[in-house]
């Protein structure tokens, strides 16, 4: 068997490759921002709301997790085209992607807030703070700031995740990929590509993180630790 | 078109909810294998040993599962390796659960008390038996509830093999709604099917968790 490996066939169409991983960019960015917010509010919801709020947040967060998210985006992609509402392919993609990781953000966050001793509530009550200066200071940042490994991780996990919108035909990494794969005939040659440019993009993002992680949190209090 | 939904479509789901169940068997028992193999490595006294599976650790954990499919699929076949479906779609999900699988347990491994390791050590144990013996009884403990949780993952993953033509259950549910042309059922459907199979997974391993932080909480209070 003669094994003949053509990288640069493949290589030539970098802007191809480019644009794609721009829009897996730009897919995976605006759903950690619109998942995070979402996932914030529910994890709110499922701690401090009436018993609806909680019985809603609860089963959104169970039923994404229990899921896959192929599914998932197949029923909102087809689901929503068959009773006439046709949006575009980027707006679903996003849309079904914020849906997902706004569960997922919302346990890690319920684990973050639950984390907050009540002493250190209580202290914040003596020194006569507002319920929201509590909240946002007391409860909401150093929440945030406990999990923000876990939430980074899950962000990264969510751009790899995108690569499911190519099955919706969302122009993304994959889908460009299925594309040369199938106009040139060298799909392991692609592949391997589409392969090291993802972990390319997996370590920007953990790199972004840790950057923005030092931005907000300049007091590098040591994490997870029990204060 | 193709009428409505009825008892041999049903039947069809079921079908391939029984794949969906065995394939994740197959990566679970082959991810698992190679994981621990993989957890093992991560913490070999030989330094090359440690870095070549971390680097495995790195690259399959910055590769989307769908790429890795499509790469143990269409690639190998580009180059003369052909597999099936099933076999391009085990493989493919061995890798993947391998690297998650491996650090999931070479964490349990860790956190268990360094004193143990000297105390084995102290016993005049040899490395395999401090292993065997003292760590991975009680590493085993601690990795239960996590890897529990990461098998509901790993049902979920299948998913991703109807994408290289492996009839499971998202791909029955798929051929189905193309007769009858309707989505909104049809992958409703699958959801359902999916989530009676990982929610009460789910439970079990929130409920080992919960136990495992009472059996912390009475250990630190005593």
């Amino acid at each position: 068997m003669s094994l003949q490996l053509d990288f640069p066939a493949v290589l030539e169409r970098w802007p191809h490759f480019l644009s794609g991983a721009v829009l897996t960019l730009e897919l995976a960015t605006f759903a950690t921002v619109a998942g995070a917010i979402l996932g914030t509010l529910v994890a709110i919801g499922r701690g401090r709301g009436g018993p609806t709020v909680r019985a809603l947040s609860s089963a959104y967060v169970e039923t994404i997790r229990n899921t896959p998210f192929l599914v998932q985006i197949f029923l909102v992609y087809f689901g929503l085209a068959s009773v006439g509402l046709k949006l575009s392919v980027f707006v679903v993609a996003a849309a079904a992607l914020t849906i997902n990781v706004g569960a997922y953000t919302a346990e890690i966050m319920r684990a973050g807030i639950d984390s907050i001793p009540a002493a250190q509530i209580e202290a914040a009550e003596g020194l006569a703070l507002s319920r929201l200066q509590i909240y946002w200071h007391i409860v909401l940042l150093p929440a945030v700031e406990r999990v923000y490994p876990a939430l980074t991780s899950q962000f990264v996990l969510l751009m790899l995740a995108s690569s499911v919108c190519s099955q919706i035909s969302a122009e993304e990494l994959t889908a460009v990929a299925n594309y040369i794969q199938s106009d040139t005939y060298r799909a392991f040659e692609t592949y391997i590509v589409v392969a090291l440019i993802y972990i390319a993009l997996s370590l920007l993002m953990r790199a972004g993180f840790w950057a923005f992680g030092l931005l907000i949190f300049p007091r590098r209090r040591r994490l997870g630790t029990a204060l | 078109m193709g009428g409505a939904l009825n008892a041999n479509h049903l039947l069809f789901l079921a079908h391939g909810a029984t794949w969906t169940i065995g394939l994740s068997l197959i990566a679970l028992i082959g991810g698992g294998l190679v994981g621990f193999l993989v957890a093992l490595a991560r913490i070999s006294p030989s330094r090359a040993v440690r870095l070549a599976s971390g680097l495995y650790v790195q690259l399959v954990q910055g590769t989307p599962l769908l790429v890795i499919l499509f790469l143990g699929y269409f690639g190998l076949a580009a180059i003369g390796l052909g597999l099936s479906p099933l076999a391009a779609a085990g493989a493919s999900l061995t890798i993947y659960v391998a690297a998650y699988l491996g650090e999931i347990w070479r964490g349990s491994i860790e956190s268990v008390p360094k004193p143990q390791w000297e105390a084995a050590e102290g016993q005049g144990l040899t490395r395999a038996q401090r292993m065997v013996k003292v760590i991975l009884p009680q590493a085993v403990r601690i990795a239960t509830p996590p890897t529990v949780g990461f098998a509901v993952s790993i049902i979920k993953s299948t998913s991703l093999a109807s994408v290289v033509g492996f009839v499971e259950l998202t791909r029955s549910g798929q051929i189905i709604n193309n007769s009858l042309f309707e989505p909104f059922l049809v992958y409703a459907i699958i959801a359902a099917i999916y989530f009676a199979l990982c929610y009460p997974l789910s439970r079990f391993s929130q409920g080992l968790e919960r136990r495992m932080a009472r059996g912390r909480a009475q250990l630190a209070g005593a």
